[in-house]
């Protein structure tokens, strides 16, 4: 075992975690935003609507994530649609999230009684702030696990974009252990990287999930 | 340059044996290690609770990818011999299954009121019968939707297994798909046989979860 070959690629190993970071964020943010227009559709949408919303749900779920990121990557081009590896991985990955996060915005939504909706109405409030102020915070208190742990998935998950160079981490990780030949090492340290990143936004979730969802639950 | 045909479809069938191998691989060796995992991490002493902790948080802070090629290459370096692919791999997935599996069943056992645990001692089992005839069935009972969705991430994870070059599923399809130039017919075809595998079991999961949630 030697380590000390590897300090002199300290920069690829971090240019590597930054694009891991850039990739997770991207995917999570436009997820996101998929899981809260899915859940939206889901409850309002017309019936054709609502299928196609399914049917997207459980292709994405039920196959890997290294096959969506192939089919993209290598069969858009075929549609004229070329996209360079970071941005296929990262629509691929933005996919794949946002059908999980449909599904969990849908169970924070469905979380809610009923009549808690009700009573805001009886209080003459508007639809919009009955959303804003009385199913929003609960649901969101409700899902903010399911959803930090997601997340963390998806962090892992990005290194498969490796597998059409998309320069995150792991990819980086065969670029090193291609000049090193130290391919133990290298990913041994590759696997404590993804540890350590996946230990701090743990830690930066708890914290945030601390401040923002202070008020008490009655049980 | 050939086009797709008979036999293209006869290696993915021939390579779908390897994945359902590597499913089964990981599930009878981590399936009881995820048992010792979680009976360890709801323990009553606390080394073997944080010993058990530290574990599941280290398999699931570590992308499945780096276990495949921290074992992989690390088999070697441990043991100062060459293993084949299959040991290394099953070992990687047979750690993954653990930590996950683990952590689910962890939850299934501390969901189960410590009331029970208590009414058991009172009747004069001791540790072991308790957990064996109170908790452990009602605690099986609460875990079964999230272990079969468990399933489907595993299915899913074996095609993984295709970047260390073990030809399973996914590795025949980057088989086919560079042999024909065809990629959305060979990774169609692929995804729709994970498919196929994958949706059964998310619907079963889901229809064991509402029967649970209708029993309460």
């Amino acid at each position: 075992m030697n380590f000390q070959q590897l300090w002199r690629y300290q920069d690829q190993f971090i240019e590597g975690a930054l694009i891991t970071l850039a990739l997770t964020l991207i995917a999570a943010v436009v997820g996101l935003a998929i899981g809260v227009a899915g859940a939206a559709l889901l409850r309002s949408g017309s019936k054709p609507v609502r299928l196609a919303i399914r049917s997207y749900i459980e292709i994405f779920r039920n196959t890997p994530s290294l096959i969506q990121i192939f089919l993209i990557f290598f069969v858009l081009p075929a549609a004229g649609l070329k996209l360079p590896a970071f941005e296929a991985a990262a629509v691929a990955l933005s996919l794949y999230f946002g059908a999980y996060a449909i599904e969990i915005v849908r169970a924070g939504l469905d979380s809610i009684p009923k009549s808690q909706v009700e009573a805001g109405q009886c209080l003459g409030l508007t639809r919009w702030e009955v959303f804003r102020h009385i199913v929003l915070p609960p649901a969101l208190r409700n899902v903010y696990p399911a959803f930090t742990s997601q997340f963390v998935l998806l962090l892992l998950g990005t290194s498969l974009a490796s597998q059409v160079a998309a320069g995150e981490l792991f990819h980086a990780a065969s670029f090193i252990e291609s000049r090193t030949y130290r391919s133990f090492e290298v990913y041994a340290v590759v696997c404590a990287i993804y540890f350590a990143m996946v230990i701090a936004f743990k830690a930066l979730f708890a914290v945030i999930g601390l401040a923002a969802f202070r008020w008490p639950v009655r049980r | 340059m050939r086009s797709f045909g008979y036999i293209d479809l006869l290696s993915f069938v021939h390579a779908l044996q390897w994945t359902v191998l590597l499913v089964i691989v990981a599930l009878a060796f981590g399936g009881p290690l995820a048992l010792l995992l979680a009976t360890t991490r709801t323990s009553r002493l606390a080394p073997l609770r944080w010993l058990a902790a530290g574990l599941i948080q280290l398999i699931q802070g570590v992308p499945l990818l780096g276990l495949l090629f921290f074992f992989y290459f690390g088999m070697p370096v441990f043991l100062g011999i060459e293993v084949p692919a299959l040991v290394a791999v099953g070992i990687a997935y047979t750690l993954y299954t653990a930590g996950f599996l683990g952590d689910i069943w962890r939850g299934g056992i501390e969901a189960v009121k410590p009331a029970q645990w208590e009414a058991g001692a009172c009747l004069g089992l001791t540790s072991w019968q308790q957990f064996r005839h109170i908790i452990g069935p009602q605690a099986l009972r609460l875990s079964l939707p999230p272990t079969v969705g468990f399933l489907v991430q595993l299915i899913k994870g074996t095609s993984l297994a295709s970047i260390v070059g073990f030809v399973e599923l996914a590795r025949a399809g980057q088989v086919v798909s560079a042999a024909t130039f065809q990629p959305l017919l060979a990774y169609g075809i692929v995804a729709a046989i994970y498919f196929a595998l994958c949706l059964p079991l998310t619907l079963w999961s889901r229809t064991l979860e509402a029967r649970l949630n209708g029993a309460r």
